[in-house]
């Protein structure tokens, strides 16, 4: 082995792969052990159930819409905070992080009073006949919200890196405005927004507490799947709710796959020959 | 169509970058903007390109008035200090680039950009590294990159921002020669931004000296070299010596020594003198009337060496540069005693508070060249 200058890659990478066994892998393993119980035919019927269908078609949908969401506007809030120096600028930035900071069910239960029909915005959306809150719009409104910081944080330190002069260089060689945006800033942001968009989908699919509140949860209609697991623990169906809860697992992880391949090819310019 | 920069002014909060700046920049002319940093020269060549505007002045090529032209339009190609390639786009995108964002009635075919680019790939000498991104470049290579790039949008005016700035000293040399081998095979109009000033009168037609926002000279580099118009010019471009001369009676004399003649006509009492290293004539033999000097040390410096002098008679040490091949012939040793004179000086007078005059200047010459 070649000399380093930190000592110890043996200790350390034996704490690493203990504590991930303990923290990530035991807890899934146990999950995958307790949903086995449920046997094939429990799980075809789990699945072919209608309710969870909607219910995960509701959460992963939701979340991909969310997550899309939040990648545009969080570019924009990212480039104004980066780009642009205003008065309570700093503020801004702050409060940024509100929805990492805020318990979820209070985040949750603002929501929902801030959307129902009677609520500051829910009184002016109704007569337009925008339903937000007790709808599958409400769920999205709430993954919105969750995910929102994580497109900002990640975006924020690669756009203040990002050279003006590269700009400056596309426009000189005769590139419009949008040319230079499309053609030049966005895809050296692509993977970045991909990584952004990853976490903000994450946290939307896991999401419960915010959720729950605004969502109405009405089978069929706005429950997510989530939810539907509480309820099978609490008719103490755990082979069930476990057995949800490891597709669920697998689903978010064939996705991330997915956006971690997709964020590879759009950042194979970065990969040096040596 | 040459380039007219009239009365260009630009201030930034704390200082002015450009102070009354004036310019003209002939067709296929190889320009250099020298100068310390903080000089200018920069925002000059940023004003050229259209990615800055001055607060007052013009700026026209032939008719057309620059200033009034988004940078998109003006016809120019830039290469920058960083070289501001496209990292995500291979080295065949990054040069075709230019061609590529045209709108559909100016753009060439698919088939003529692919032909321009492997013509320019040729020209910089990469055309193996066409498929290559940027960040598998060394960065000579990179900087070719980006020139090629400039180049292949056809400009009018080429703006390179210290271009070998960021390169080693090498890749510079071999860099500096191909640029001039490049400018002679294509007559292409060429601005170039350094604070090197080897750089500056190895390459360029004209050198415009900079400092503190204004022009100080601008000029053929052996006219820069050899008749520096300020004392700025005298001490920023090459290796200088510099010591006071005083009226006595009838000249000007510095200890010991006399430049012959005052063309001021008494109107100064003092000017400050400027001796080139290579324009010291040593002696060994006390024959001629110059100053005595004490060889402190020799440092040889390939072809050149240069001696470090002390001359008790201006209480200042001088240097002096003669031929390698002359140390043995001279027997030069350090701590020998010598006799040197200047061959040729630069003279500015000095108003009574002790500003120079630059307008006033006095370029002297000895009257019997005595090759040492």
């Amino acid at each position: 082995m070649r000399h380093r200058v930190l000592p110890g890659f043996g200790i350390s990478l034996g704490y690493a792969l203990a504590y991930l066994g303990l923290i990530v892998l035991l807890p899934l393993a146990a999950l995958g052990w307790k949903a086995s119980g449920i046997g094939i035919a429990g799980l075809t019927h789990l699945l072919g159930a209608p309710r969870t269908l909607a219910a995960l078609r509701l959460s992963i949908g939701g979340a991909l819409l969310a997550a899309l969401f939040n990648v545009v506007i969080g570019l924009l809030v990212g480039w104004v905070l980066v780009r642009y120096r205003f008065p309570g600028r700093r503020l801004f930035d702050a409060l940024v992080d509100l929805p990492f900071a805020l318990p979820t069910a209070v985040a949750g239960i603002a929501l929902s009073t801030l959307y129902a029909p009677n609520g500051w915005l829910g009184q002016w959306l109704e007569p337009l006949g925008i339903k937000v809150a007790y709808t599958p719009l409400g769920v999205f409104v709430a993954m919105v919200f969750v995910g929102f910081p994580f497109v900002v944080r990640t975006l924020q330190p690669v756009l203040a890196s990002l050279e003006r002069d590269v700009e400056e260089a596309a426009e000189s060689l005769g590139a419009q405005r949008w040319q230079t945006f499309f053609r030049v800033i966005l895809p050296m942001l692509a993977p970045t927004l991909l990584t952004g968009f990853a976490l903000a989908l994450a946290r939307a699919m896991g999401e419960y507490g915010s959720v729950i509140f605004i969502a109405g949860n009405l089978p069929m209609h706005s429950e997510i799947a989530p939810l539907l697991i509480v309820q099978k623990l609490e008719q103490f169906d755990y082979a069930g709710a476990a057995a949800l809860g490891a597709v669920m697992l697998l689903l978010s992880f064939a996705l991330l796959v997915m956006v971690s391949l997709l964020q590879r090819w759009s950042g194979r310019w970065a990969e040096r020959t040596r | 169509m040459p380039l007219q920069l009239s009365h260009l002014n630009r201030r930034f909060t704390e200082f002015a970058a450009l102070n009354d700046v004036s310019l003209t920049i002939a067709p296929g002319e190889f320009l250099a903007l020298l100068g310390p940093s903080g000089s200018g020269k920069t925002t000059l060549l940023r004003i050229l390109a259209g990615l800055d505007y001055p607060d007052s002045g013009t700026v026209f090529n032939g008719e057309e008035d620059f200033l009034a032209t988004p940078a998109r339009q003006r016809r120019i190609g830039m290469v920058f200090q960083h070289y501001a390639l496209f990292r995500h786009l291979t080295v065949t995108e990054n040069i075709a680039f230019g061609l590529r964002v045209r709108s559909w009635r100016s753009r060439p075919s698919r088939a003529d950009i692919r032909g321009r680019v492997e013509r320019l790939l040729k020209r910089v000498q990469l055309e193996d590294f066409g498929g290559r991104y940027p960040s598998q470049l060394s960065g000579g290579q990179r900087q070719r990159v980006a020139l090629a790039r400039a180049l292949a949008v056809e400009p009018d005016l080429l703006l390179l921002d210290e271009p070998f700035g960021a390169l080693d000293a090498q890749v510079r040399v071999t860099l500096r020669r191909w640029l001039r081998e490049l400018h002679e095979e294509l007559q292409l109009t060429t601005v170039f931004v350094t604070h090197d000033q080897e750089e500056a009168l190895e390459l360029a037609d004209r050198v415009a000296v900079m400092n503190h926002g204004r022009i100080e000279q601008v000029g053929a580099p052996e006219i820069i070299y050899q008749q520096p118009a300020t004392p700025f010019v005298c001490e920023f471009i090459g290796k200088v010596n510099r010591f006071t001369v005083t009226r006595n009676g009838e000249g000007f004399a510095a200890g010991g020594w006399t430049p012959d003649g005052d063309p001021w006509e008494g109107r100064f009492a003092e000017a400050q003198a400027y001796v080139r290293p290579e324009q010291l004539r040593v002696a060994v033999a006390p024959s001629q009337p110059a100053w005595e000097a004490r060889l402190r040390h020799i440092y040889l410096a390939g072809s050149v060496a240069h001696l470090d002098l002390h001359v008790p008679a201006l209480d200042q040490a001088l240097e002096a540069d003669v031929a390698s091949e002359d140390l043995s012939r001279l027997g030069l040793h350090a701590g020998m005693e010598l006799r040197v004179a200047p061959r040729s000086a630069v003279l500015f007078p000095r108003d009574a508070s002790g500003a120079t005059i630059s307008e006033e200047r006095w370029l002297w010459h000895a009257a019997h060249r005595v090759h040492a």
